[in-house]
């Protein structure tokens, strides 16, 4: 009954937020809806008992990505009115793509079927409904073992994609103030510091 | 709990060399700076060579590892030494040609590297999750190396627009992987080809999943209708970046669509038949007609490049050894031929300035002879003259699509040549019968010269050494269908 109640809840205020992502008309508001979305949908991931899934999304989505979107709309300083620019020109073919393309994956779906030769092919045991083991547990035995060929190209790809950031962002400037630590601890009292004598009623010359 | 036997390592000692050396010279690049930029180059070179070298010595049969998720056997060693050799030639012609454009950085050679070895991974995946892996390994480098030129306009554009469409082709294949995995049960080629082998009509969920992973690969060759970025990236990136983007990972993707629907999806060969056919027509048509009214050479080759991957999957159409075959000897003919155009491209200098129309090539045999006469070996080797090495790899798969039975495809082949053959023709035409208003540079560039020299001469004595090469892609080829 309460797992019932909070999936609507959940699904509900999921699919609202998603629609106020598109329609609302300041992006900074789209993004902190978007952030309630990921919210929502972690909560249905944990309803299901996948609670690795809810805690990926929590920390990668909204403590990264969505963070970095909202940087990025409010540095971009994106004005409202030009967000709806050309709404009504490209409506209609895409509300035809989109009608067609879901037509078209409502007559897959209902007519999709797993194949009975499927069962033999299955990749990973199903654990057992009274085991101990967690889902974060269960992963973790496989990621680093089975899936280590997979992990260690992950990692290079991650390698790959900040040498590009780097390449095509960093520029050696010139007048950027570098710390020497050579020049500070050579400095003499001479270098910086002067006496002056002031006398009364004149400014310093 | 684990069982070692599967986690041995020792088939995936080339791609464990290479990844080790990218760190390395990355680790030695950074400390050094861009003074390093010719010596890292020459060590990338060098590890290919050697990586290939280790290849050559490598065990003859099939070997599959880490989980059925890698496997190895001649065809994938084959394939791999293709890719090793057309990243050693680009990168041999490129070293100086970054210099002169002054945009030599030690990034340029690494990031050649990493692609190479995603590359690697694609022609060894044995699983769609590796396939995926390797193919955004591939990608991501090639990504930035179009954009390598960052403060050139053009060369900006390109990597934007190649970044986005591929991001989006990556979208449609990790789609298509999932619905043939709700549907099979499996990621792994094997189990794939097991279901598939039983199920002879799969519900048409799986047939679309099919079609996006087809999608998603395509896109990397760029075939019709998947072609769109090519001619804008092409021009856009730098020229060097430009010749890597049509020699290499064509290569790789063609293997890696060869091994996907030979093996994974053969059982279903009839629906990607389909796909195939249509694609390969459109990619001649396009190709030879879209090419005719091009004025800058980059272009062309990228229009060039769209025909001739069409004639290629001709082969992969037919759906017997001797198509795929034929479909390995075009490829082969393809990445060398290409390789000698794009190194006379590099070369073409005027007051300093790179130059990239094909007027600027008028007159060209009156100052340049040599290099006049390599660009019209390669030049007829790529509309397919006969006693030339691009006549050969035309004749193979068109003659596997005619034991197929595939009429159309072959005189759609025939016609789509002769029309591409005016504008091969018409470069020959401008380089010696035109007049030369100004010469081109002599540029001081050993690599790109070595390149066109022994691209000509590979076009030229192919007929000599056809024999031994057919008969090891023949060995290669067996080795794959029998998996």
């Amino acid at each position: 009954m309460i797992e019932a109640l909070a999936f609507y809840m959940f699904a509900t205020i999921l699919i609202m937020s998603a629609l106020m992502v598109i329609t609302a008309r300041n992006p900074v508001y789209a993004v902190l809806f978007l952030i309630l979305a990921f919210f929502n949908a972690a909560g249905l991931f944990i309803l299901l008992g996948a609670e690795f899934i809810a805690m990926i999304l929590v920390i990668v989505y909204v403590g990264a990505v969505a963070v970095l979107f909202l940087f990025v709309v409010m540095m971009l300083n994106i004005g409202q009115s030009n967000v709806k620019t050309g709404l009504v020109k490209y409506m209609p073919v895409g509300a035809l793509v989109g009608f067609t393309l879901l037509g078209e994956l409502i007559w897959l779906y209902t007519s999709w079927d797993i194949s009975k030769y499927a069962v033999h092919q299955r990749l990973a045991p199903i654990l057992a409904e009274d085991s101990e083991i967690s889902n974060t547990h269960a992963l973790g035995e496989i990621l680093y073992t089975n899936n280590v060929y997979l992990f260690q190209l992950s990692g290079l790809i991650l390698l790959v994609a900040m040498i590009g950031a780097i390449v095509l962002t960093l520029r050696s400037r010139k007048g950027v103030r570098k710390q020497t630590i050579s020049e500070q601890v050579s400095r003499e009292r001479s270098d910086v510091i002067e006496v002056k004598h002031v006398g009364f009623g004149k400014g310093v010359q | 709990m684990i069982d070692l036997q599967t986690f041995n390592i020792i088939p995936v000692m080339p791609e464990i060399i290479m990844a080790l050396m990218g760190m390395v010279l990355l680790i030695f690049a950074v400390s050094q700076g861009n003074k390093s930029y010719r010596i890292v180059s020459w060590y990338v070179v060098l590890t290919c060579i050697t990586v290939g070298a280790i290849l050559l010595r490598f065990p003859q049969g099939v070997s599959i590892t880490f989980g059925g998720m890698f496997v190895t056997e001649p065809f994938a060693v084959f394939m791999k030494l293709l890719v090793l050799a057309g990243a050693s030639l680009v990168l041999l012609m490129s070293i100086t040609y970054m210099q002169r454009e002054k945009i030599a950085r030690f990034e340029y050679p690494i990031l050649i590297l990493f692609s190479t070895l995603g590359m690697m991974v694609m022609l060894s995946a044995n699983d769609l999750i590796s396939l995926y892996m390797g193919l955004e390994l591939q990608s991501l480098p090639l990504y930035v190396l179009a954009a390598f030129n960052r403060d050139n306009l053009k060369s900006s554009e390109a990597g934007l627009k190649y970044f986005v469409l591929g991001a989006l082709s990556s979208g449609l294949l990790l789609y298509g992987c999932s619905m043939v995995y709700g549907f099979a049960g499996t990621t792994n080629f094997i189990g794939l080809a097991e279901v598939f082998a039983l199920e002879a009509t799969p519900v048409a969920g799986v047939v679309v999943g099919l079609v996006f992973i087809l999608v998603g690969l395509l896109f990397k060759i760029s075939a019709v209708p998947f072609h769109m970025w090519s001619p804008d990236v092409y021009e856009g990136a730098p020229s060097s970046v430009t010749a890597f983007f049509a020699v290499v990972p064509k290569i790789a993707a063609i293997g890696l669509l060869i091994r996907v629907s030979m093996s994974a999806f053969g059982g279903i060969a009839e629906q990607w038949q389909q796909v195939l056919m249509l694609v390969a027509m459109g990619s001649m048509i396009v190709g030879s007609m879209a090419a005719i009214v091009q004025t800058n050479i980059k272009r062309l080759m990228a229009y060039s490049s769209i025909g001739h991957m069409g004639y290629a999957l001709i082969g992969l159409t037919a759906a017997s050894s001797a198509g795929v075959q034929g479909l390995l000897v075009y490829m082969m003919i393809y990445m060398f031929t290409t390789a000698g155009v794009f190194a006379i491209i590099l070369l073409m200098v005027r007051k300093n300035m790179q130059v990239e129309t094909i007027d600027d090539l008028a007159g060209l045999a009156q100052y340049k002879p040599l290099m006049a006469l390599c660009m019209a070996v390669l030049m007829f080797s790529m509309a397919g003259i006969p006693p030339l090495a691009g006549f050969f790899g035309k004749l193979f798969v068109f003659q596997a699509a005619m034991a197929e039975g595939m009429y159309t495809l072959a005189i759609v082949g025939v016609l789509t040549s002769v029309i591409a053959a005016y504008y091969y023709l018409r470069i020959i035409k401008v380089m010696y019968f035109d007049s030369a208003t100004e010469q081109l540079d002599n540029v001081e560039d050993s690599g790109s010269n070595f390149v066109m020299r022994a691209s000509a001469f590979f076009a030229v004595v192919f007929i000599t050494i056809a024999w031994p090469i057919v008969e090891a892609i023949h060995y290669a080829v067996d080795s794959l269908l029998f998996l």
